[in-house]
């Protein structure tokens, strides 16, 4: 990552999800009436078993609510600093495969709750996803982040 | 530049932090952003002054003395409002049981444990069928709501007739869940027997009656409550509260609808197969009703033939009657007009299908359209229309501003108010995750006729109407559907009824209190 732009445009990137994935968490926070349930609740597709049964119960659902909200912000405020990066990137993968399988696009679904756009098998989420990916190649946070003043003495980029 | 030790160069730190203004800039973002919303919400809040407490206050009245009651019929309903009252069959706890282990979900046993106990003992169990009188029997004695393998209390006396019922000595209060064509002799009787009443709508089969029914219960001066169970709604006693605040505006206009697509829903129940002539008296099940040789069809679906029953005016129209009459104080109309007829059960039935009411209010501007099929399921809601807003009244209650609202137009036009979102709305009970299974369970679950909640826990909705009726036995007052709003619910469904029948604009004359 010699190249000045390349390095712009990827933190950019880094900290735009970051700033979704926090706002996505404060906003749940902010709402006490917020619960997962009924997303949880209009899943699809073959992992579907799986997440009714973690809305099945309160205290699942709570534990389901907790981490996810403050997963989102942990996640959110690593992805903008550059802190933990890369721990950050693998947990915001995984809730996101999370999220797409628990509403995967695929033919013939329709879900209760609105979507923003048409999709089919790619949606906002799995690109967000990718990019999520992409970004694990990129270790930018030893660039611009707080990673780099952690880490220093472990790697130079 | 440095670089060795713990010590960092500027170059470094500002690399290491250069995202961190982020941060502020995040901040101030959801700063704007929450004071906006704030905005908002404060400017329709002084605009419909209402809150989304639950608005009802629960009323303290001593259950020190017992009461003993009695019932007629032990059919379905009957023995719902035998729950109601704290009386469960063993068999249905069972299943709940059974049901619960593979859905954690189903809170029914739970709900039904939590349902207050309200110091109550049934003496007298009384029906003309064999079965439904042991099913009565059975649940009267499970006083404990236990399932089968629990102990068991007393069982209650039998009685063949309803008039012996009456006159039993340990009986104070009866309640009444007949067919139709009974509701008025038995109240009747109950009444000057000077026993309380709670009757099943509609109140009466005939107008005739109607008279005498609301003659003997104040001249007994006996507590009577009309099973319109709505009444414990909290969306509906919100509703009301909204329309009394004049957030809707001039309301000219009201449309309720029945839209059914089941056989259930359209009466057409199942026939116990062990049921025969030798098990059902079929000669009280005439009684004021013409002969008609035994037919388990009648029986078990009596709801069809105008012979026993009242219609969709009288079963389900009433209904949605008794709700605006709660939330917006109609009285009986002015004129009904009425038009439809059997046009999906072609089963041998009397009594329509597809049926379409219109009351007129020339004193207070309003009709009231009352639309019924039992042939769809096209739900076309509950709703109250007024210049300014209108409403939407279910289990749960949306009101929306009108777009040509006189009384919103600043706030549309600022962008304050959007016609396309709800100005108010209330869900009580909202973190709950329901398990209600059957589509007419949910269709009565969104007319507010299962469950309404009280301090954030769901509550069956006939217990607190009972719970209301017996409040009332005990520590005096009006329950809240007493007999001046069953006359007002039986003499307006009787006006559709006759409009229907004869084909023609019925009136109601006021003053002589005669439709005419």
């Amino acid at each position: 990552m010699k190249n000045k732009s390349q390095i712009f445009w990827l933190v950019t990137l880094r900290v735009v999800i970051g700033w979704h994935f926090l706002y996505e968490g404060v906003v749940k926070l902010a709402n006490p009436n917020w619960s997962s349930a009924g997303y949880l609740l209009d899943s699809a597709g073959f992992l579907k078993e799986f997440f009714y049964w973690l809305a099945s119960d309160p205290a699942m659902l709570n534990t389901v609510d907790f981490m996810n909200v403050w997963g989102l912000i942990a996640i959110g405020l690593g992805l903008i600093l550059g802190l933990l990066t890369k721990p950050a990137l693998w947990a915001g993968i995984i809730l996101l495969a999370f999220y797409y399988l628990s509403h995967p696009p695929l033919v013939g679904i329709s879900y209760g709750l609105p979507m923003e756009g048409s999709y089919l098998l790619v949606n906002k989420t799995l690109i967000e996803l990718i990019a999520m990916i992409v970004l694990m190649y990129f270790p930018t946070g030893m660039a611009i982040g707080i990673d780099s003043l952690i880490f220093k003495r472990a790697k130079k980029i | 530049m440095e670089e060795s030790g713990n010590k960092f160069g500027r170059r470094e730190i500002l690399k290491g932090l250069a995202t961190v203004p982020v941060l502020g800039f995040f901040a101030y973002g959801w700063y704007r952003r929450q004071r906006y919303d704030s905005y908002l919400k404060k400017s329709i809040y002084q605009e419909v002054n209402l809150d989304a407490e639950n608005p009802v206050v629960l009323r303290k009245v001593s259950k020190e003395k017992q009461i003993r009651l009695g019932i007629i019929g032990t059919g379905s309903r009957g023995r719902a409002l035998l729950k109601g009252a704290g009386f469960l069959q063993a068999e249905i706890i069972d299943q709940w049981i059974e049901d619960a282990s593979e859905n954690s979900n189903d809170k029914r046993y739970e709900e039904y444990l939590d349902q207050e106990d309200l110091n109550v003992v049934l003496n007298g169990v009384c029906d003309i069928y064999d079965v439904n009188v042991e099913k009565g029997l059975n649940a009267g004695a499970n006083v404990d709501r236990l399932p089968s393998a629990g102990v068991k209390g007393t069982r209650a006396k039998r009685y063949r007739t309803y008039q012996e019922l009456i006159a039993a000595d340990d009986i104070d209060a009866v309640i009444i869940a007949t067919p139709d064509h009974w509701h008025g002799p038995m109240t009747i009787e109950a009444a000057k027997a000077g026993k309380h009443v709670y009757c099943e709508k509609p109140l009466t089969w005939t107008v005739g009656e109607t008279y005498e029914v609301r003659k003997v219960i104040k001249e007994n001066e006996i507590v009577f409550q009309l099973g319109h169970q709505n009444r414990q709604t909290d969306s509906y006693f919100k509703a009301q509260k909204a329309f009394e605040e004049g957030v809707l505006g001039k309301v000219n206009l009201v449309e309720v609808t029945t839209n059914r697509n089941n056989p259930i829903g359209a009466w057409v129940y199942p026939i116990d197969e062990e049921a025969n002539e030798n098990n059902i008296d079929w000669e009280q099940f005439i009684g004021p009703a013409p002969w008609h040789d035994f037919s388990l069809e009648r029986f078990f679906r009596w709801r069809c033939w105008w012979d026993y029953s009242t219609g969709l005016s009288g079963d389900l129209f009433t209904h949605e009657y008794d709700a605006m009459n709660q939330i917006l104080n109609l009285g009986i109309p002015h004129s009904a007009a009425s038009s439809g007829g059997i046009y999906y059960y072609k089963d041998g039935r009397t009594v329509p299908d597809v049926l379409h009411q219109v009351f007129e209010y020339p004193d207070i501007d309003l009709t009231l359209m009352y639309s019924a099929t039992l042939a769809s399921e096209k739900d076309r809601g509950k709703i109250i229309m007024g210049h300014d807003g209108y409403m939407e009244v279910g289990n749960n209650l949306k009101i929306y501003a009108d777009r040509g609202s006189t009384r919103y137009k600043e706030k549309i036009e600022e962008g304050v108010i959007n016609p396309d979102i709800p100005i108010f709305s209330f869900t009580p009970g909202m973190d709950h995750v329901d398990a209600i299974t059957s589509p007419t369970e949910a269709y009565f679950a969104g007319r507010g006729l299962l469950y309404t909640y009280r301090g954030g826990k769901r509550v069956d909705t006939t217990h607190l109407h009972i719970k209301d009726w017996l409040d009332c036995i005990r520590g005096g007052g009006e329950p809240s559907c007493g007999i001046d709003a069953a006359f007002e619910e039986a003499m307006t469904a009787h006006m559709g009824t006759i409009a229907y029948l004869e084909k023609r604009k019925v009136f109601w004359d006021k003053e002589n209190e005669q439709i005419i």
